[in-house]
């Protein structure tokens, strides 16, 4: 039951992760110093998927210790004076592409709930 | 704090840039507030924002106006004897406020906020759709 919605329940909670990341880097375009963080989601949702599989590791743990580990920083596309590297066009770009992603997502998730509540319910 | 912490990151932004928005509002309105002391001129404000962790996660940092410094820059004499407010010597003393750079900072803060503002619908509506899963 534990792998019934497959790769994307993972998938999902790994995208949701890498949306807040950039949503923080959204918020803190103007402070100084701030560096840009990524996630890089191939390597989460690997390691995430491997560590389940691997062992009786809970799912949840599973996923913010590869969602952890697959951070990075992004490298700025042009210096700025207070050492900020997040570019906030870039970043709105990025953030909807996310937002996209975790949408579809979501909607195989959904059809896998649907297709069980179908199943249970029998009509 | 909350389950759903990209809300707080936004909501911080928010607020920080408001802040922001504030002072700029407050240095455009004293712009022409002179003075017949020097040391009692208004100095332009600016707010100082520093990175504040969100929930427990501490690579996901929200946003803080932690402090609102004054400007250092010094008041700008003029002579102006005929003035009510003129010391002595006949000097009132203005603020050295530039007003293109505060409406610079103005429309930053303003676009600054707006982004932010995308970004707590965009994330409302995501977590809608979640929670509506299977309905």
């Amino acid at each position: 039951m534990a792998d019934f919605l497959g790769i994307h329940g993972t998938a999902l909670a790994v995208r949701e992760q890498r949306l807040q990341l950039l949503a923080a880097n959204i918020a803190n375009a103007d402070t100084p110093h701030y560096k840009a963080q990524d996630l890089d989601f191939n390597g989460a949702l690997n390691a995430a998927l491997a560590a389940q599989r691997g062992g009786p590791l809970e799912q949840g743990s599973a996923i913010s210790t590869a969602t952890t580990n697959a951070h990075f920083l992004r490298p700025s596309s042009q210096p700025s004076l207070d050492g900020n590297t997040v570019d906030g066009d870039r970043e709105n770009a990025a953030f909807a592409q996310a937002s996209l992603e975790y949408r579809a997502s979501l909607s195989f998730v959904e059809a896998k709930v649907r297709g069980m509540l179908t199943a249970i319910t029998g009509q | 704090m909350s389950n759903l912490p990209i809300f707080d990151v936004a909501g911080s932004a928010m607020n920080a840039q408001s802040v922001r928005l504030s002072t700029v509002a407050s240095n455009m309105a004293n712009a022409d507030s002179v003075s017949g002391d020097p040391n009692a001129v208004y100095r332009a404000k600016q707010p100082v924002f520093t990175t504040e962790q969100v929930g427990a996660n501490p690579a996901l940092q929200g946003v803080r106006a932690t402090q609102v410094l004054d400007s250092q820059a010094q008041p700008i004499k003029r002579y102006e004897p005929g003035h009510p407010l003129a010391d002595g010597n006949g000097y009132v003393y203005a603020p050295d406020i530039d007003p293109v750079a505060q409406m610079v900072d103005l429309i930053s803060a303003s676009r600054s906020y707006q982004a932010n503002v995308e970004v707590f619908n965009s994330a409302k509506e995501t977590a809608l759709a979640t929670l509506n899963m299977g309905r």
